[in-house]
């Protein structure tokens, strides 16, 4: 059976401002609104767009964290996903970890493509895509807008930063999405109800014989210096001679 | 031993600025000897660049028909081939060094540290989380070779004026057949770029159509300066994806930054922090976008843009 393995990350939601914990070792977490990775979404509804098309049969979403992140694995559940394999552990998960637990994860599944976000919105750090690429010896197109699929190959526009560049790549193959690839659906109740009966499998990093790496030690977490805030000017003429007076003109 | 391998840049005929903005990021490792990787067709013009800018020791030419275009698939078994001896091995925080880098460090087995702002010794890094709502300081093992992104709107770009010698280099690699380029369709113009320019005008929501977004172009060019976007801007279509400027898209660290009709949530915040003078101009008071603003002009965008365009002509 053809499939897509989309891997989902649990994030404090894109709307909470996030706090800095007054020991300085992270930001509070606790009691915060925790969501998929935006991205990640992306990642999901693309993978079911293809599968809705008779692309592939199967939609199967992971994720590597504590209990909690079978919610968001619901949610993915809710929106299509056919199962869901949660990969259970409460320790830090580096980027290259993540790419180790996929990778093993990939080796099982046999997926013609991963779909995963370009980056996860807590740690910022858009590695984990390019990492299984490279462990798993295959292609990558990262920051996909737009992906087609035909015999075999994947054509791919990458949003760059010259603009938009395309790439063919041999299947199976990593993508990581950028945010106009697609809009994500709404999840409808009654597919919440359905999405209980999906199964969700758990394992351990163990069972898929990754050993975490901890090679990045955080010493210290800080809030960003803070921008002064300016004065307000009455119009044009005030703001012109306001620049002109900064030099700036 | 510090050796810092610094991955370049370019598109076949110019470096890119990020690549001398990752020199003055390497020579603040204490003690570090600087190399440049130049992977191209052929990288005459641009290896002489890189061997101009200030702080380099030397520059690995790498020519190979593969390296006609960016291909992380094609350029990372080379890196890791250069990479043997480095201590360190750094890109630009643009889409070319966030794409390629990661697939280095895994395949070298190593960490990679994302978007360095600041380095406080060989293995200490400072980093931006949650788009830039919080700073980590982060150590990575002495033992252990560490794989960088730069994040250039943190840096000055090292000047010219260097001489360093060129040497060329084939490393051995097995390049994939699994990856082709097809093509690249480039929204740029004879503006400045987004990402080294002095001066920036961007739009956000409130332009309101493509057809209004080019009021920006006007002023830019009254000013000399960039256009950028908001990402709703870019959503709605106003604009391509190229001039997203934020979280998500460019980070960017321009002299003066003009955000008209951009409200001024955290995520395009993240992109314009270290501009050195921001400018608002919005009908909303209450935008967030003056909470950081150093000059803050409440009103008509549509009748405040020809009013400073015909107050730039007149001086």
């Amino acid at each position: 059976m053809s499939r897509i393995l989309v891997c989902i990350k649990r994030v404090v939601d894109y709307n909470v401002r996030v706090r800095i914990k007054p020991d300085g070792s992270g930001v509070v977490t606790d009691g915060v609104k925790m969501s998929i990775n935006p991205f990640d979404e992306i990642a999901l509804e693309e993978a079911l767009r293809i599968r809705e098309r008779g692309a592939v049969q199967e939609v199967v979403v992971t994720s590597i964290g504590p209990a909690d992140c079978q919610q968001q694995l619901r949610t993915a559940l809710a929106m299509g996903a056919d199962r869901a394999i949660l990969v259970q552990t409460d320790g830090a998960v580096e980027p290259l970890t993540a790419a180790r637990t996929f990778l093993a994860l990939a080796r099982r599944e046999q997926p013609e493509l991963v779909i995963l976000g370009k980056q996860a919105i807590d740690d910022d750090n858009n590695q984990t895509g390019q990492m299984l690429a490279a462990l798993w010896e295959r292609p990558q197109a990262t920051f996909a807008s737009r992906l087609e699929l035909k015999d075999g190959k994947a054509t791919v526009t990458r949003e760059v930063d010259a603009g938009l560049e395309t790439i063919e790549i041999e299947l199976p193959a990593v993508i990581t999405t950028d945010l106009r690839l697609n809009e994500p659906r709404y999840v409808k109740l009654p597919e919440i109800m359905k999405a209980k009966k999906k199964p969700l499998d758990t394992l351990s990093l163990q069972d898929l014989d990754v050993t975490p790496s901890q090679h990045l030690k955080v010493v210290r977490c800080d809030p960003p210096p803070q921008r002064q805030k300016g004065v307000m000017v009455k119009d044009a003429q005030e703001l012109f001679s306001a620049l002109k007076k900064k030099g700036l003109l | 031993m510090t050796r810092v391998l610094i991955v370049a840049e370019h598109d076949g005929a110019r470096l890119n600025p990020s690549t001398a903005k990752c020199v003055t990021c390497a020579r603040a490792l204490p003690q570090a000897e600087v190399v440049v990787a130049v992977l191209a067709a052929d990288g005459a013009a641009v290896s002489a660049q890189a061997a101009a800018l200030t702080g380099v020791n030397s520059v690995l030419r790498v020519d190979h028909p593969a390296n006609a275009h960016t291909l992380a698939a094609m350029w990372a078994p080379q890196i890791v081939a250069l990479a043997k001896g480095f201590s360190h091995v750094f890109g630009p925080s643009t889409t070319f060094g966030k794409d390629l880098m990661p697939r280095v460090a895994a395949l070298l087995g190593v960490p990679q540290v994302s978007d360095v702002m600041a380095v406080e010794g060989a293995h200490r890094f400072r980093r931006p989380v949650y788009a830039g709502n919080a700073i980590l300081t982060v150590e990575t093992p002495a033992d252990m070779t560490i794989v960088a992104t730069v994040r250039v709107a943190s840096y000055e770009a090292s000047p010219g004026g260097g001489s360093a010698p060129v040497e060329t280099a084939s490393p051995a690699a097995e390049l994939p057949q699994h990856t082709r380029f097809v093509s690249v369709s480039a929204g740029s113009s004879d503006r400045p770029d987004l990402q080294a320019a002095n001066r920036v005008v961007s739009g956000g929501r409130a332009l309101g159509s493509a057809e209004n977004f080019k009021l920006l172009f006007s002023l830019a060019d009254k000013l000399g300066a960039a256009v950028g976007a908001s990402r709703a801007a870019v959503d709605a279509g106003y604009a391509p994806n190229d001039l997203q400027v934020g979280q998500t898209g460019k980070i960017i660290a321009p002299e003066l930054y003009i955000a008209i009709g951009i409200s001024g949530a955290i995520q395009h915040l993240t992109g314009i922090k270290d501009a050195r003078t921001i400018v608002a101009i919005n009908k909303d008071a209450e935008a967030p976008i003056f909470e950081v603003a150093d000059l803050g002009l409440v009103g008509d965008l549509f009748a405040i843009i020809p009013e400073l365009e015909r107050l730039l002509s007149q001086q």
